[in-house]
């Protein structure tokens, strides 16, 4: 067995400094109608070859999004990563460590969460961020309930635009912990809608820019509007990207801001494992869910960091902590550092720039389209547009000419009646060609 | 210490055998500033690839854009390379030495796994692709969950919590929707105190108030106190088997029948499944519901805290309360229930965007086939067999708070063998870094005092495990022998010295700013 170090000589060598007649021996404390005799019913070991062939054979059946035109977005994107990206993050010292809960042996992860969380508050404009989360429909739920803690009140309203899953996810953990969550119908264009919903109960109102239907909104007046009564403004971003052109959710007058980090470093994966982002203003800052990593010294006066202000989490202070958050999801972080690095601020910039101007191509071919009506006003790089039948049922069709042209809207939310509507997202990854590709087959689909 | 003609030590300096490794801080290891110290503003290390039809005036987005581009240094490649892998050497893992975390199980991470993740057809498909489109990824999670299910015998799991304590919501989210159902709302959960900080966390953000469940002068669950706690108002039990003291709940079925028999679920936490996968079945311990970590048992690497992934396995009865998604069939072909509504009206809901963590099912399936029913079985032997052999060997020099039979895959030790020498728990862990070891995990659990958790696993060769054993038997006797000063100062021959904890959270400096230049 290629990962078992042990021979028999060892094992019996060791047996007898223990003083344990068998193996079995050392299993004496597990009730006997509970010992297995003989290994369950499953295969035996396999070779490294096997298991390639095994699990290769299974990768074959799906089809890769890089394998032709693709335009899916709605919460996970399809993005360049740089080659050094992936070769660091597999360096062993990144890949194979744990937490950093021994300070002196673990600058490396420390410092990489510092000018992670550095990035995210510059990102987002909030001045405290933390080292991660397990994705963003996750750390929207964790605002949500950070929202109730520090207003003391028991109410949170989740916009029509806010990402379906994101506002189930938050609405079971809410739920459960006794936040009521008031969620408005599916709106394209009507983040504002929440402050209808606005009384002296609420914590928190949940916006999304860009929204699930791709469309952007200046939530400032809806900061200003919620704040007057006492609410917390909690912004979602689930497109990273967007960040490095569209006004930050600080800027905007945002207490929280959440955000799906995916986008910056880090590949489809069929949904996870992704990097929730997680930053808010210093006055909520112990409220947080959640590791923190912090600057401080050590013994010889050196600059290094560590863990802090544990005592909000779980494994201080068990029921009474901010979260029961242990794993984050470190290594992602750690992607998402060192493709910001690479960037930098005018790269992402810059990158944000042709994620439009390729989304804004694609909606210029699909515009000029009898039959096909463009939903979403202002755009980041997907978008919502009604089809003449079912989206689910163009979508099929066009598969069948080797294209994925979108997500349909009933994917995410069957019982919206919104069959016709097909979110179609343009990245960086996204060539001209793709963009002719989808026209003229959604075009001879239309007219058939 | 030897000289050579020219003066040099005739082996590398070590201050004493104390020291046989200096890994770190010497020689060539490179202090490392910060990105925002690279004076790299304003630039950016990625070259684009433009289209000369992109415009990238974004005219339509006037007003909503933000005044200027995010104030954030942009490294070149060779920058980018040096920074990371320089901050790298900061780091202890497992493929350096042994890395001996009680309760956290840091194994090898075969790299199969990583090859496997990154497949195209993997790593490269979007979650709300056509359902046609990804036939093998759903394949996978079925078989995934068939392993997981023929291992523990239990009837259902759900893949999609992406970490243990994530886990262990959705699985009391199950337990209380199943109440619920019946009527029967109930509002405590009682656990040992010597439980992962994490149940209690879960519970209470479940809504459950938590009682703690005494500990008997062997390490376990007090039965008679958990009968005595039990009643009406207990909606589950949350024991961890084998416990965080390392040993196995000898009355674990008698737990299980009390719990029952009070009409509240049992819950086992199953961070420690590494200890009996392949040998014991929780189903025939009478678990109603158990996370498993992918991270410890199935060997997904930790990543320096996660990602992870904690599916949860269900009995018949808790499985309709499930959440979303889950796997099913249309005709021939996989698909998935993706919503609360119809054949799912009873499940939890949503605890999570998306599927799960798909590229952690990658590695753990991966694992899983690689080691098949028989390779995992010898995983628990060889993990518990390690665990002993460092019982047996350190228990003659430092004490042991339950020394009777055997341990699982930990030891445990206390500090009563450290009474009088001026040398705490936390002076001996940071001794053996300078010694060139990982520390094991102090402190924890706390119903032992200044407790010393280790555990192996069952990826060590025995030479490291012997290697381990006698540099800390040597520590052992420089701390008796009054050596305090070297305890207390260590380390230091880390990349750095101990550091300041309470200053860190007294003012905290959580990001950097520019005041810092």
């Amino acid at each position: 067995m290629r990962y078992l170090p042990l021979t028999e000589t060892d094992r019996a060598e060791m047996l007898a400094l223990i003083g344990a007649p068998s193996i079995d021996a050392l299993f004496v404390d597990v009730p006997a109608s509970a010992r297995l005799g003989a290994p369950v019913a499953l295969p035996g070991d396999a070779s490294e070859l096997a298991v390639e062939r095994r699990l290769g054979a299974l990768a074959a059946q799906n089809r890769a999004a890089g394998s032709g035109p693709f335009f899916c977005g709605a919460g996970a994107y399809r993005h360049h990563v740089p080659a050094s990206v992936d070769h660091l993050i597999q360096r062993s010292e990144f890949l194979t460590s744990y937490t950093p809960y021994q300070p002196e042996i673990a600058q490396g992860t420390l410092q990489v969460l510092f000018e992670f969380q550095t990035q995210v508050a510059a990102l987002t404009g909030l001045p405290v961020a933390n080292a991660s989360m397990y994705d963003g429909s996750t750390a929207c739920a964790e605002a949500v309930l950070m929202a109730a803690r520090a207003t003391r009140r028991g109410k949170a309203v989740l916009s029509g635009g806010l990402h379906p899953h994101y506002a189930e996810t938050t609405h079971t953990l809410a739920h459960s912990a006794g936040v009521e969550t008031h969620r408005l119908a599916a709106a394209i264009d009507d983040e504002a809608a929440v402050l209808s919903r606005l009384d002296a109960d609420t914590a928190c109102v949940v916006v999304q820019t860009p929204n699930v239907f791709g469309t952007v909104t200046d939530v400032s007046a809806i900061a200003a509007a919620a704040h007057a009564v006492g609410a917390l403004l909690i912004v979602v971003t689930t497109e990273a990207v967007s960040f490095g052109l569209l006004k930050s959710p600080g800027e905007m007058g945002a207490d929280i801001a959440v955000a799906e980090g995916q986008s910056i470093g880090n590949t489809l994966n069929f949904g996870g494992p992704y990097v929730g982002l997680f930053a808010c203003t210093e006055k909520l800052m112990r409220q947080m869910p959640g590791r923190l990593c912090g600057e401080t010294v050590d013994a010889a006066g050196k600059r290094g960091f560590v863990l802090t202000l544990s005592t909000r989490e779980q494994h201080i202070r068990r029921d009474k902590a901010t979260s029961n958050i242990c794993t984050n999801s470190g290594l992602c972080a750690l992607a998402f550092s060192i493709h910001m690095s690479l960037l930098g601020g005018v790269g992402l910039e810059r990158l944000a720039r042709i994620n439009h101007a390729r989304a804004a191509r694609a909606k210029a071919a699909l515009a000029a389209m009898p039959g096909v009506e463009i939903l979403t006003p202002r755009f980041f790089n997907e978008f919502a547009v009604r089809l003449p039948r079912p989206a689910a049922v163009v979508v099929e069709a066009l598969l069948s000419k080797g294209i994925v042209a979108g997500v349909p809207f009933s994917r995410l939310e069957p019982t919206a009646g919104l069959d016709d509507v097909l979110l179609v997202c343009a990245t960086e990854t996204t060539t001209v060609e793709d963009i002719a590709a989808l026209a003229i087959a959604l075009k001879e689909e239309i007219a058939a | 210490m030897s000289m050579t003609a020219v003066g040099r030590p005739t082996r590398p300096e070590a201050d004493s055998d104390l020291h046989p490794v200096a890994a770190f801080g010497k020689g060539l290891a490179q202090d490392e500033p910060l990105i925002f110290e690279l004076n790299r503003w304003g630039e950016t290390g990625v070259d684009f690839d433009l289209d000369g039809e992109d415009d990238l005036t974004c005219r339509d987005l006037a007003g909503l854009t933000r005044s200027a581009a995010p104030v954030l240094p942009g490294l070149t490649e060779p920058e980018t390379m040096r920074h990371y892998v320089r901050l790298s050497q900061k780091n202890h893992a497992i493929d350096l030495a042994l890395y001996p975390l009680g309760s956290c199980t840091m194994k090898h991470n075969p790299r199969l796994g990583e090859r496997m993740a990154r497949l195209p057809g993997f790593a490269d498909i979007h979650p709300l692709q056509p359902i046609s489109t990804v036939q093998g990824a759903l394949a996978l999670m079925g078989e995934l969950a068939h392993w997981l299910k023929t291992l523990t015998g239990m009837s259902a799991v759900a893949l999609p919590p992406k970490a243990g304590a994530h886990g262990e919501l959705c699985g009391l989210l199950a337990i209380r929707a199943a109440h619920e159902a019946r009527g029967d709302a109930r509002r405590t959960v009682l656990t040992p105190t010597s439980a992962h900080g994490t149940n209690p966390a879960s519970a209470a953000l479940v809504g459950y108030a938590v009682r703690e469940i005494g500990q008997t002068d062997e390490g376990r669950v007090d039965i008679a106190d958990l009968a005595a706690q039990l009643g009406p108002d207990v909606a589950a039990v949350m024991v961890t088997n084998p416990n965080t003291c390392g040993l196995f709940e000898r009355d674990i079925v008698e737990i299980a029948r009390l719990t029952h028999a009070a009409g509240a679920y049992f819950y086992c936490d199953g961070a420690n499944f590494n200890a009996i996968v392949g040998k014991v079945r929780p189903a025939d311990l009478g678990v109603d519901a158990m996370h498993i970590n992918l991270h410890k048992t199935f060997s997904t690497p930790h990543g320096g805290g996660g990602p992870g992934a904690g599916p949860v396995v269900f009995s018949e009865a808790l499985a309709p309360y499930a959440p979303t998604p889950w796997l099913t069939f249309e005709g021939d072909r996989l698909a998935l229930i993706e919503h609360s509504i119809a054949a799912a009206a009873e499940s939890q809901g949503r605890i999570c965007a998306f599927h799960g963590q798909m590229g952690m099912y990658v590695r753990a399936l991966a694992y899983m086939l690689s080691h098949g029913a028989n390779g995992l079985r010898q995983v628990a032997e060889d993990a518990v067999l390690n665990a002993n052999y460092i019982k047996a060997r350190l228990s003659g020099v430092m004490s042991a708070p339950f020394p009777e039979g055997p341990c699982m895959h930990e030891a445990l030790f206390d500090d009563e063998w450290l009474e009088g020498t001026g040398v705490t728990t936390l002076d001996f862990a940071k001794a053996m870094i300078d010694a060139g070891f990982h520390p094991m995990t102090m402190y924890f659990p706390l119903v032992v005092h200044g407790a010393m958790l280790i555990e192996p696993t069952e990826t060590e060769p025995r030479g490291e495990i012997d290697r381990f054993c006698d540099t800390l038997l040597t520590l052992a006797g420089a701390a008796k022998a009054g050596d305090v000063e070297r305890f207390r100062s260590a380390p230091v021959a880390a990349p750095m010295r101990r550091l300041d904890e309470t200053a860190a959270a007294r003012k905290p400096r959580l990001r950097w700013t520019p005041v810092d230049a």
